[in-house]
C-alpha cells in the first residue's frame, strides 16, 4: 500500500504517561483525597476519639463506677423504655402510611408526604416545645389533665411523645419510595391467587421490604435513644425519673463530672458505631433491598 | 370496599386495605403532628400581632436569630465546598479505607447531638487538644460565635455529601469525554461540564444544611457558651423563655423560626422541581 | 484526512479487547465499524478518539503520529451513542462549547460563535431551536444537536459510535439517509460504529467486519454480502444455511455426493482457494436455493415446515435428518410443498472447517 511506504512505522510508546480524558492526574488526585480525608479527620474522627479518651482519663474504675450509678442505670432503663415505645409505634405508622402511599392512587398523596417529612424540618426544642404548649400547666389541655392526676410534660409520657415525634418519619420515609417503585403488581399476584389482604401482606409485601425496614428502624432507633433537644424541653430534668442518657449525660456535664459525663457519652457514642456498622453492612450487602433508599 | 365509599378520592384497586391503613395514617399524624404544630400556631395567633411584632423584635431575640442564621449560613457554605470535595473523592477515586470513610460520613446523623456537645468543647476548649494549638495563635473557639459555626458544621457535614453523591454517581462520563473531545481541558471540563450538572444537588444540599443548622440545639449549647447578645442561639432562647414560664416570648421565637423553616423547605421544592424541568431528573 | 492504524492492541485489566489490528481509512471515506457486542469496534473506535490508549500500535492522521496527542490535540468529532448533550445548556451552547473553550487567540468572538451554531443548526435541518434545552428535544434532534456540535470544531475525522442506536426504527431510518447525504456534501472522513448490518451495508462505502477483537473483512457492500472472506462474516451478515461437506480433489461433496451434479446448470459456487482435503463447512443464501422435484438437484430433503413472512415464503427442509435448511420462495410461489423434494443451489461457498 503506497500509504504504508510513506510512513515512518514504528510501535508507539508514549513519552508521557498517558491519562484517559476523565481523570485527574496522580498529584491532583491525592491532593483532593489528602484534604477531604483530613477535614474528615480533623471534624468527625478527632472528637469521637475524644469521647473515649475523655471518659478514660480518670481511669477505668472511674469510667464504670460512672455506668452503674443508681441515676445512670436508671437513665439507660427510661432511655431503653422510651426507645421500647417510640419506635415500634413509628414502625406501624410507617407501614400502613407506606401501604396507603404506595399501593393506592389517590388526590393528596403529595401533600401527605410532604407532611410525613414535616418533624425533620422543625427544630428539635420546638417539638418538645409544642407538647408544653399543649400538655403543660398553662397549655390548651393542662387544667383539665390537672384536674384528673394525669401528667404528660414533666414526665415520661411526654419524653415519648416527643421522642415518637422527632423520630416520626424515619421509617416511612425509608420504605415509601421503595414500596413505590415495586409498585403493586406483586400484591395483585398473590390476591388474584387467592390469599387474603393480611396473607399477602405478611408473605409478599413484607419479605420484599424487609431490609429498607431494618434499615428505618435502625435509623430511628438511634435517633430515639440519642434525642437531646426535645426531650430536654419537655424532661423536667429529674434525676433519676425523667433523665434520659443524653439528658444524664448534660447534668454531669454541667456539674463538673466530665470523666462520668464522657463514660454515659461513650455509651451513646458506642451506639452510633454500632448503628452505622450496620446501616453500612445494608448498604453494602442488600443495596437492591435499599434500591430507593436516599440519603437525609 | 372503601373505594365504593370514597369513589372519586381514589382510583379503584384490587389490593385491599386503603380505608384502614389511610385512616390509621392520618389518625397518627394529627395526633404526632398536626395537633401539637396546630397548638403552637394558634398560641402564635393568639398572642395579637401587636404583641408579636414586639416580642420578634425584642433585641435578644433579634441578636439570637441572627447569631442562628449567620452562624448557620457559615456552616453550610463550609460544608458545600468539603461536601462537594467528600462526594467527588468517594464517588471518583479509589483508596484504601473508601467504604469506611463512606460510612464515617454518616456519624452526625447516628452520634447523639449532646455527645458531639460536649466532646467539641472538649476539643477546643482552651486546654483542649485543639483549644491549646489555637489559643496562643490569638484564636478563640469555644464560648464565640466560632464554636456556634464549628458546632454547626459537624451536624450538617453529611447533608451536602448525600445530595451530591448519588447525582455524580449518575453523571455520565461520556458527557465529559464529550468536553473533551471538543478540546476542553479537565478544569474547564470541570468548571463548565460538571459543576453546573451538580448545582441543583449542591442548592439542595446547601439548604438541607441550613435548615438543619437553624434549629440546632443539642451539640451547639455546650460550646456556645451561651452569652446574651453574643454566642446565644435562638433554640436557647425558646428554652430559657420557656425556663422563665414565659411561653407567650417562647412561641413567638418559636413561630418565627417555625416560618423560616417552612420557607426553606418550601425553597428546597422548587430547587427540585426547577431542576426536574431542565435537567429531568430531580436533584 | 487519511487514517492509518498500524498493529493496534488494547488490553483492559490483561484482557485483549483488540488483537493487532491494522486498517486504512481513506480521505472522505464513509466507513462502518460492524460487528457484534464484544467484537472490539467500539475499542477501535475510542482508541482513533484518543478516549482510550493503545496497549502497542499507533495511529496517524495523515502521516502525523496521533497516537501521542491527547483528545483535545487530535481535533476528532466524536458523537456518542447515547449523545452526551450537557443538559444544562441551551442547544445554541452546546454547539458552541467547542469554540468557546479555545484559549483566547483562536477563539471566535461570542457573536460569531452564535451565528456558527445557527448555521450548523440550519445544516442539521434545525433551525430555530437555538434556545431550547436538550430535555425539550426529541431523540432524532437531540442526535443532530450532537453531531452538529462535534461538527463545530471543523474536525478533521468524524466519528459515531452506534449513531442511530437509541432511535427508533422508522427515525433509522431517516436519519440514515441524511447522515449519507450531510456527508456527500461535507466530505468528512467518517467512521461509525454499528451492530446492525443493514445500516451498515446500506450507508457505508465500506464495511470493515470485527469479531473477537480482529479485523474478520474488510469491503464494500457487494464485498462483503457476495464474498465473504470467513465463516464470520457469512454467517453474520445476511441469512444463510450451513451444512458439513467434505472437499476432496477440488470438488465438493454432500453426504458422499457431489455437489455438482450433471444437469445443474452451471452452478456458481466459490471454493476458498487452496483449500485442503477434509472436512468443510458449506454456507448457502435462502434465496440462492431452487426447490426441485425428489431426486433432482444436488440436495435431497424431506419438507418440514413453510411460513410465510413479509414479503417471502420460508421453507424448511430437513436434510439427512440432522441439518435443516431455509429456503426463501417468491411469496406468490402457490406449489404446495409435502415429503421429499430435491434443491438445487444456485451460488454456495465453502470453507475449510
Amino acid at each position: 500500500m503506497a500509504l504504508e511506504a510513506s510512513l515512518d512505522i514504528h510501535p508507539s510508546v508514549a513519552a508521557a504517561p498517558w491519562r484517559s480524558p476523565t481523570a485527574e492526574s496522580p498529584a491532583v488526585k491525592w491532593t483532593l483525597i489528602g484534604v477531604a480525608l483530613a477535614f474528615l479527620g480533623f471534624f468527625l474522627v478527632l472528637p469521637l476519639v475524644a469521647v473515649f479518651v475523655e471518659a478514660f482519663r480518670s481511669g477505668v474504675g472511674v469510667y464504670f463506677e460512672a455506668l452503674v450509678e443508681p441515676d445512670a442505670v436508671a437513665a439507660i432503663r427510661l432511655t431503653l423504655l422510651v426507645a421500647a415505645i417510640a419506635v415500634p409505634c413509628n414502625l406501624v405508622f410507617g407501614l400502613a402510611a407506606a401501604w396507603a402511599i404506595a399501593k393506592f392512587e389517590f388526590k393528596g398523596k403529595n401533600l401527605l408526604i410532604t407532611l410525613i417529612d414535616l418533624p425533620f424540618s422543625v427544630s428539635p426544642v420546638i417539638s418538645g416545645l409544642v407538647y408544653v404548649l399543649l400538655f403543660g400547666s398553662q397549655g390548651f389541655l393542662g387544667p383539665w389533665l390537672a384536674r384528673h392526676g394525669i401528667e404528660i410534660v414533666f414526665a415520661v409520657p411526654g419524653i415519648v411523645l416527643a421522642t415518637i415525634f422527632v423520630t416520626f418519619p424515619f421509617v416511612a420515609r425509608e420504605l415509601i419510595p421503595l414500596m413505590q417503585e415495586q409498585g403493586s403488581g406483586d400484591e395483585e399476584a398473590a390476591i388474584s391467587l387467592g390469599a387474603s389482604g393480611w396473607k399477602t401482606f405478611w408473605l409478599v409485601t413484607l419479605p420484599n421490604v424487609r431490609w429498607a425496614l431494618l434499615y428505618g428502624v435502625l435509623l430511628c432507633n438511634a435517633r430515639a435513644m440519642g434525642e437531646y433537644g426535645a426531650v430536654s424541653v419537655v424532661s423536667g430534668h429529674i434525676r433519676g425519673l425523667t433523665n434520659t442518657m443524653p439528658l444524664h449525660v448534660e447534668i454531669l456535664y454541667n456539674e463538673y463530672s466530665f470523666s462520668a459525663a464522657f463514660a454515659v457519652a461513650s455509651l451513646l457514642a458506642l451506639l452510633a458505631l454500632v448503628t452505622l456498622s450496620i446501616k453500612s453492612f445494608l448498604e453494602w450487602r442488600h443495596a437492591d433491598g435499599l434500591k430507593a433508599v436516599r440519603g437525609h | 370496599m372503601p373505594a365504593a365509599v370514597l369513589p372519586r378520592l381514589k382510583q379503584q384497586s384490587v389490593v385491599p386495605g386503603f380505608g384502614p391503613a389511610l385512616g390509621f395514617t392520618l389518625f397518627y399524624l394529627s395526633i404526632v403532628v398536626l395537633i401539637p404544630l396546630g397548638a403552637l400556631a394558634l398560641r402564635a395567633a393568639g398572642l395579637g400581632w401587636s404583641d408579636f411584632w414586639q416580642l420578634a423584635t425584642d433585641p435578644r431575640t433579634l441578636a439570637a436569630l441572627r447569631l442562628s442564621f449567620l452562624a448557620s449560613l457559615g456552616a453550610a457554605s463550609i460544608n458545600v465546598v468539603f461536601g462537594l470535595l467528600l462526594a467527588w473523592v468517594l464517588v471518583r477515586y479509589d483508596f484504601p479505607g473508601r467504604r469506611l470513610v463512606d460510612a464515617v460520613i454518616d456519624l452526625p446523623f447516628a452520634l447523639p447531638t449532646a455527645v458531639a456537645g460536649i466532646a467539641l468543647t472538649s476539643l477546643y476548649a482552651p486546654n483542649g487538644w485543639v483549644g491549646q494549638v489555637l489559643t496562643p495563635l490569638g484564636f478563640k473557639v469555644a464560648y464565640t460565635p466560632l464554636g456556634v459555626i464549628v458546632a454547626l458544621t459537624f451536624v450538617s457535614l453529611p447533608f451536602v455529601v448525600r445530595t451530591v453523591q448519588p447525582v455524580l454517581q449518575d453523571l455520565d462520563r461520556d458527557v465529559e469525554e464529550a468536553a473533551a473531545t471538543l478540546g476542553a481541558t479537565r478544569r474547564h471540563t470541570f468548571l463548565r461540564v460538571v459543576l453546573p450538572a451538580l448545582l441543583p444537588a449542591l442548592l439542595t444540599g446547601y439548604a438541607l444544611a441550613l435548615a438543619r443548622a437553624v434549629g440546632e440545639y443539642g451539640s451547639v449549647i455546650f460550646i456556645a457558651g451561651n452569652i446574651p447578645y453574643v454566642s446565644e442561639i435562638a433554640p436557647l432562647l425558646i428554652v430559657i423563655r420557656l425556663e422563665e414560664f414565659n411561653y407567650a416570648a417562647a412561641t413567638a421565637v418559636a413561630a418565627l423560626m417555625l416560618g423560616v423553616s417552612f420557607t426553606m423547605l418550601l425553597i428546597i421544592n422548587l430547587i427540585q422541581a426547577w431542576s426536574r424541568r431542565r435537567f429531568g431528573h430531580g436533584a | 484526512m487519511q487514517i492509518s492504524v498500524r498493529g493496534l492492541r488494547k488490553e483492559f485489566d490483561r484482557y485483549p479487547a483488540l488483537h493487532d489490528v491494522s486498517l486504512d481509512i481513506r480521505s472522505g471515506e464513509l466507513i462502518a465499524l460492524l460487528g457484534p457486542s464484544g467484537s472490539g469496534k467500539t475499542t477501535l473506535l475510542r482508541l482513533i478518539a484518543g478516549l482510550e490508549f493503545p496497549t502497542s500500535g499507533s495511529i496517524f492522521f495523515g502521516s502525523e503520529d496521533a497516537s501521542r496527542k491527547s483528545v483535545q490535540d487530535r481535533n476528532v468529532g466524536f458523537v456518542f451513542q447515547h449523545y452526551a448533550l450537557f443538559k444544562h445548556m441551551t442547544v445554541a451552547d452546546n454547539i458552541g462549547f467547542g469554540l468557546k473553550v479555545r484559549d483566547r487567540r483562536t477563539r471566535p468572538s461570542a457573536q460569531e460563535i452564535r451565528r456558527r451554531a445557527s448555521d450548523l443548526l440550519d445544516l442539521v435541518q434545525l433551525p430555530g431551536l437555538d434556545n431550547r434545552y436538550p430535555s425539550q428535544l426529541s431523540g432524532g434532534q437531540r442526535q443532530r444537536v450532537a453531531l452538529a456540535r462535534a461538527l463545530a470544531i471543523e474536525p478533521q475525522v468524524l466519528l459515531l459510535d452506534e449513531p442511530f442506536g437509541a432511535l427508533d426504527a422508522k427515525v433509522r431510518k431517516e436519519l440514515r439517509r441524511w447522515l449519507r447525504e450531510l456527508h456527500d456534501r461535507t466530505g468528512h472522513t467518517t467512521v461509525f460504529v454499528t451492530h446492525d448490518q443493514e445500516e451498515a451495508l446500506e450507508l457505508s462505502d465500506r464495511v470493515v467486519v470485527m469479531s473477537q477483537g480482529r479485523i474478520e473483512q474488510v469491503g464494500t457492500p457487494d464485498e462483503i454480502y457476495d464474498r465473504p472472506a470467513t465463516p464470520f462474516v457469512f454467517s453474520f451478515i445476511g441469512d444463510s444455511n450451513e451444512l458439513p461437506v467434505t472437499i476432496q480433489d477440488g470438488s465438493i461433496l454432500l453426504h458422499e455426493r457431489p455437489l455438482e451434479i450433471a444437469g445443474n446448470a452451471a452452478p456458481k459456487g466459490i471454493l476458498s482457494k487452496g483449500a485442503p482435503d477434509g472436512a468443510g463447512r458449506l454456507f448457502l443464501r435462502p434465496h440462492d436455493l431452487d426447490v426441485v422435484d425428489a431426486g433432482e438437484g444436488a440436495i435431497a430433503g424431506v419438507v418440514s415446515g413453510v411460513r410465510r413472512t413479509a414479503g417471502a415464503r420460508m421453507l424448511e427442509v430437513e436434510v439427512a435428518g440432522r441439518d435443516r435448511l431455509e429456503i426463501e420462495l417468491p411469496a406468490d410461489d402457490q406449489r404446495s410443498f409435502v415429503g421429499h423434494v430435491g434443491l438445487r443451489p444456485r451460488k454456495w461457498q465453502v470453507f475449510p472447517a
